[in-house]
């Protein structure tokens, strides 16, 4: 596996699948469908472009594989320009395009045969490939057969063993997991794992699970912009989590309510009874210590100390509802 | 070159995987067929004439019908996204497209040769008028081709693809036929553009360069025109 993935190292020695975006524009018209977005994705990083339809994720992946030309802006992959340099560029990258494409009348085998020699490995190697990919995508028992007969979940394996057969640091994948069932869903997020520990893999959905399952960064792009970049982990931290924490004690909690407010903490719910009281606290920082030395200091039973975890889904909501 | 011959391939299985190669041959072979045997037999007359005159009739249906797939149908299914960031150029792409429609048709043509040799055993043939006869048909075929692949690169539908591509076709093929009705000036201009007026100079035999020239040109303008469709890059 890690043999058969394994990125070849370039040339200059520099390391290679990086894609560098500056100030990119791209317009239908005077439409702007992605608009003056920057980012970085360093080599063998795993990057999800995460947004509702229409927000430009798929046209920034199609001016990264050079199928469209930017408006304004730069797309450097590697130090190349997709505007000089665009077959260097698409000899760096595979693609996997939305909802899978695939010449639907060919054979299996004939078909991985076909983009071996497209992307232009010698004719002797070709067998070679095609045995690797089989193995790495599990294409055993689909290798004879139409592509037309297979399951969904059997042509995206066949996609994505297109798009990795000439070996690229880079992979482009929109949509990878769409319209898949949730098993199917399970079995290419593994690939994609595997995938991603030796390769810049840029990924598009817009199903927020699926971020959390297989990248190491968020991009959220919102209306052609990028509202949101980081660890998906920081960005439940930054956003709505982390702010709300859930604090619980023994007996009535008047009393404690009284002194949660002095101390400038915010009580978002509160539910006081005889036998336990529960209140909803939310703040900027992380008040967790402080609410256990409360506790500590006026003698108060803590039943429940528990800071919520920010949910990627009130994220994205909240950035993207506008 | 290597990429664009591998396209080439793929689309030439394409036909023959399908019925589509082989109705096109044999309908052709029928048609062709007894529009040789008809002035042999019941005419008493060695000549390609009336064959070489159908099958330019044929191609003006024909060749559009093979052509109108090539990129609508990769554009609807979403396939011209893979061809176009594989590390080929547009125009290999559109070459390939068109090696392949020629090819099939040389086919098609190059099974005729039967009659060619029917007849040579037969009676007298003019083998100038043959040979002019071969080249225009070949050259009619790769202009209607061109012609037929640059229809399908302005749409995702099939059937429009091909109304389209016949129409532009059936037009130059009218040309020479409506010079009686416009003035000398542009009747001139009409009949230079006509696609049959040139195949009928080279069935006289006589291998004017004016004629190939001119399907060439016409070849290479639907060409042109294909590669700045494509480089629009229509969803």
């Amino acid at each position: 596996m890690e043999d058969i993935l394994h990125s070849e190292a370039d040339h200059n020695g520099t390391s290679v699948g990086t894609i560098n975006v500056r100030g990119l524009t791209k317009s239908y018209g005077p439409e702007r469908a992605v608009d003056n977005i920057t980012f970085d994705v360093r080599p063998g990083e795993v990057v999800g472009f995460l947004g509702p339809n229409g927000a430009g994720k798929t046209t920034t992946m199609k001016v990264i594989t050079g199928y469209l030309i930017p408006t304004e802006g730069t797309v450097l992959v590697d130090g190349m320009d997709v505007r000089a340099d665009t077959l260097a560029i698409r000899r760096r990258i595979g693609y996997l395009p939305e909802s899978t494409p695939l010449y639907r009348e060919m054979v299996t085998y004939d078909y991985l045969e076909f983009v071996a020699a497209m992307r232009g490995i010698a004719k002797e190697r070709r067998g070679a490939r095609i045995k690797e990919m089989t193995h790495a995508c599990g294409l055993h028992d689909v290798l004879g057969k139409k592509i037309d007969t297979l399951s969904k979940g059997y042509r995206q394996r066949v996609g994505l063993a297109q798009a990795m057969i000439h070996n690229p640091p880079i992979l482009i994948l929109d949509e990878p997991t769409s319209g898949l069932d949730p098993n199917q869903i399970v079995e290419i997020r593994e690939l994609i794992r595997k995938i991603g520990r030796e390769k810049t893999v840029v990924l598009s959905t817009h199903i927020l699970p699926e971020v959390q399952a297989s990248c190491d960064r968020v991009l959220i792009i919102h209306k052609g912009k990028i509202v949101a970049d980081g660890t998906p982990r920081l960005l439940q931290e930054n956003f709505v989590g982390g702010r709300r924490v859930r604090y619980s004690i023994r007996g009535d909690g008047s009393e404690a309510a009284a002194v949660l407010a002095d101390y400038g903490i915010n009580i978002l719910e509160r539910d006081i009874a005889e036998d336990e009281s529960r209140f909803v606290l939310s703040s900027r920082r992380d008040i967790r210590d402080q609410l256990f030395q409360l506790a500590v200091d006026h003698n108060w039973a803590l039943t429940q100390l528990h800071r919520e975890e920010g949910n990627l889904e009130d994220v994205f909501r909240q950035l993207t509802s506008a | 070159m290597h990429h664009t011959w591998t396209l080439a391939r793929r689309e030439l299985r394409a036909y023959f995987d399908g019925p589509a190669a082989y109705v096109v041959l044999s309908v052709f072979l029928a048609i062709t067929g007894w529009f040789f045997a008809n002035p042999l037999f019941l005419q008493n007359e060695a000549s390609l004439r009336s064959m070489f005159n159908i099958a330019s009739f044929v191609f003006l249906f024909f060749v559009p019908a093979l052509t109108m797939s090539s990129f609508a149908e990769e554009r609807r299914a979403g396939t011209l996204e893979l061809l176009l960031t594989f590390p080929v150029r547009d125009w290999q792409v559109i070459l390939g497209k068109l090696l392949s429609v020629s090819l099939l048709l040389l086919v098609a043509i190059g099974l005729t040769l039967f009659y060619v040799i029917t007849l040579s055993i037969l009676g007298d043939l003019d083998f100038g008028a043959t040979l002019g006869g071969y080249l225009g048909l070949f050259l009619l075929g790769l202009t209607y081709g061109a012609i037929g692949i640059c229809a399908s690169s302005l749409t995702r539908n099939q059937i429009v693809a091909f109304i389209l591509g016949f129409g532009i076709i059936f037009a130059f093929f009218l040309f020479d036929k409506i010079v009686d009705f416009v003035g000398p000036d542009l009747g001139a201009i009409l009949q230079f553009l006509s696609t049959d007026y040139h195949f009928e100079n080279l069935m006289r035999g006589v291998i004017d360069s004016r004629d190939v020239v001119f399907y060439l040109s016409l070849s290479g303008f639907a060409f042109l025109v294909t590669n700045y469709n494509l480089a629009r890059r229509p969803e």
